[in-house]
């Protein structure tokens, strides 16, 4: 009791030291990109001033009838939406064998596949790059999607393992006991048993294809997706209010489904890899 | 009975070096409540996932009432498993689980429907339909899960220990309730465990495993009384084991026997053996008072000791007491010594 009593205030006093910190560091995380919110609204045209002289919603409607910014999001949704179908039937099945069966250099492939999340984004790109240009695939929108499937796969492969190593592998044994070839077994025992991991998988590759940068730099023809043609307006100061309207549609495109896809797996330790 | 339900030749399951089942042969006939009793890593579990198709043998061939299975998937034999934690469809209702087989089966909504009831009734669940497993306890779980095997009416029931996971209590409702259910649908329950109890209450016959081998098959009775090998007389109940030179001198050969401790008499140094009776003498060197029953632990005068059981028929505490430490006469029938093999 006495010795609880005599360390409370150092106690408090460390916490509070924590709180101020966590406080700070989130402060200086999000800062930036509330001002870019801001400058979506500025009257100013080419520099940042601070405050902005005035406020306006004509940038939106501007940003938005900009035919290369349209190209740029369509691309990107396209390439996106396809990712992550690919990365939803790869990641599976990968999950599914390594869960279910035991095969020399089991630990070697799912070792290979975590890879390239941990890899930097341009060794992938270089790689990627190479390795197209020697068996000669023409860069289209074909390439980046392969780019970006190689990690998407990662991020559904680790939440359908997670969730197959969660639900005991006898579930299957029973449906197949029962009188269910595997095709019976897949649709009415597996796929509802790991379908919200799916759907969290899902949306978290998604955001990952979606504001990919730097292997889509090496895997990209002519085209160009959304963050990218971002990162081309930046060096045009004329159009900057109009760079700031897309980066935070980007934000809400991205960040709403990472919000839902934590929401559905609330509780669970199932997202990881959802932070590259 | 008599027609034979399941039927191992020469059965061989090998993990890459390791023999986990040994060249097994044995038949199961209809209708029995059979059981496969061993202590883990014996191979009886992978016996059972052999007969359910979860596994190939490596070697020998499994009929089921005939027809060789050896190389059927799980879903194209007649056997049904009720599995040690339960594997119960955690996003369907109980009635949903029950009716799985049916489903598959392509059966119609209402039969479906009044199949499921039925088993419910069999079962004791009666109204339990529309609960999620989540919401059941452990003996409810396993109640569906045998109800969602028997629906399908299978030929063989196979049971991987169910009642592992229940509590004492339960566990002996349980095996009543089990060997009241297996008479009323009358078909062959395949029943692994380890605990030889559980075998005892429960089985028409037993299969003793150990080492991918099996050491006896018999009745509870028969397995109890007459074991064949160490590792049976050791593994069933509580067993004296008595060779070499202590045996030649009780019973005159070297071999080896066994003497359940509940069959010997304690007496009296000067009290006569009958003819029918092997004897031997020692001294009394620890004694335990069980209520119902006392233990002691007589250390012969040729070496070794005995485990003795009496029931506390006249004698209380204060009697058996006095007698450690006493020299004592132990008397048994010569018949209910087994002569053991291994």
């Amino acid at each position: 009791m006495l010795s609880k009593n005599t360390s409370q205030p150092s106690v408090e006093r460390g916490s509070r030291w924590l709180q101020a910190s966590a406080i700070a560091v989130l402060l200086f995380l999000h800062i930036p990109m509330w001002l870019i919110f801001l400058y979506s609204f500025t009257t100013d045209t080419a520099a940042y001033t601070f405050p902005p002289p005035g406020l306006t919603l004509k940038w939106i409607p501007q940003a938005l009838s900009n035919p290369e910014m349209q190209a740029a999001l369509s691309l990107s949704i396209r390439v996106a939406s396809l990712a992550t179908v690919a990365a939803l039937i790869l990641g599976t099945l990968a999950a599914a064998a390594v869960y279910r069966s035991d095969f020399f250099g089991k630990e070697a492939i799912s070792f290979m596949l975590l890879l390239p999340l941990a890899l930097p984004g341009i060794v992938t790109g270089i790689a990627m790059r190479s390795a197209m240009s020697l068996i000669s695939i023409p860069f289209s929108y074909w390439t980046i999607v392969i780019g970006h499937a190689t990690f998407c796969v990662v991020v559904v492969y680790n939440n359908v393992l997670a969730r197959f190593r969660r639900s005991g592998g006898s579930m299957i044994e029973a449906s197949m006991d029962l009188g269910a070839n595997s095709f019976q077994t897949f649709w009415h025992i597996v796929l509802p048993n790991i379908g919200t991991a799916l759907l969290a998988g899902a949306i978290l590759a998604f955001s990952l294809s979606f504001d990919e940068v730097i292997v889509t730099t090496f895997t990209a023809g002519q085209q160009e997706t959304l963050p990218i043609w971002i990162l081309g307006q930046m060096f045009k100061p004329r159009s900057r209010p109009i760079t700031n309207v897309t980066a935070m549609l980007v934000v809400i495109i991205t960040a709403l489904p990472i919000l839902l896809a934590q929401r559905i797996t609330a509780g669970s330790s199932d997202t990881e890899g959802s932070n590259k | 009975m008599g027609e034979s339900a399941i039927l191992f030749k020469n059965v061989s399951r090998h993990f890459g070096e390791v023999k986990a089942v040994d060249d097994v042969t044995l038949e199961i006939h209809d209708g029995e409540f059979f059981s496969m009793l061993g202590p883990s890593g014996s191979g009886k579990t992978t016996c059972l996932r052999m007969i359910a198709g979860f596994d190939r043998p490596t070697l020998g061939q499994i009929f089921l009432y005939g027809q060789d299975v050896s190389n059927l998937p799980p879903y194209d034999r007649s056997v049904n498993t009720v599995f040690q934690d339960y594997a119960l469809f955690p996003h369907m209702t109980v009635g949903e689980n029950i009716a799985y087989g049916l489903m598959i089966k392509g059966l119609a909504k209402d039969q479906r429907k009044k199949q499921v009831d039925e088993m419910l009734d069999l079962v004791r669940l009666t109204g339990f339909a529309d609960r999620k497993p989540s919401q059941l306890s452990g003996g409810q779980r396993q109640r569906v899960a045998l109800a969602r095997a028997l629906v399908n009416h299978p030929k063989v029931l196979l049971l991987d220990e169910p009642l592992g996971a229940l509590d004492l209590k339960l566990r002996q409702q349980m095996q009543v309730e089990l060997k009241a259910i297996q008479q009323r649908v009358g078909i062959t329950f395949i029943f692994v465990t380890h605990d030889q109890e559980e075998a005892l209450t429960m089985s028409d016959r037993i299969a003793v495993f150990n080492l991918g081998k099996i050491e006896q098959v018999g009745s509870p009775a028969d397995i109890y009384e007459h074991p064949q090998t160490s590792f049976v007389a050791g593994f069933v109940g509580v067993s004296n084991l008595i060779g070499g030179e202590v045996a030649k001198r009780i019973t005159g050969a070297e071999d080896k026997f066994s003497i359940r401790p509940e069959k010997i008499h304690l007496s009296s140094m000067d009290a006569k053996a009958d003819a029918d009776m092997y004897s031997a003498t020692g001294k009394v060197r620890d004694v335990v008072y069980l209520g119902l029953y006392t233990r002691y632990l007589v250390e012969l005068d040729g070496g070794g000791d005995l485990v003795v059981v009496e029931q506390n028929l006249k004698s209380t505490s204060m009697d058996v007491m006095k007698s450690k430490g006493q020299q004592t006469r132990l008397m048994w029938k010569k018949e209910h010594i087994s002569k053991l093999g291994g």
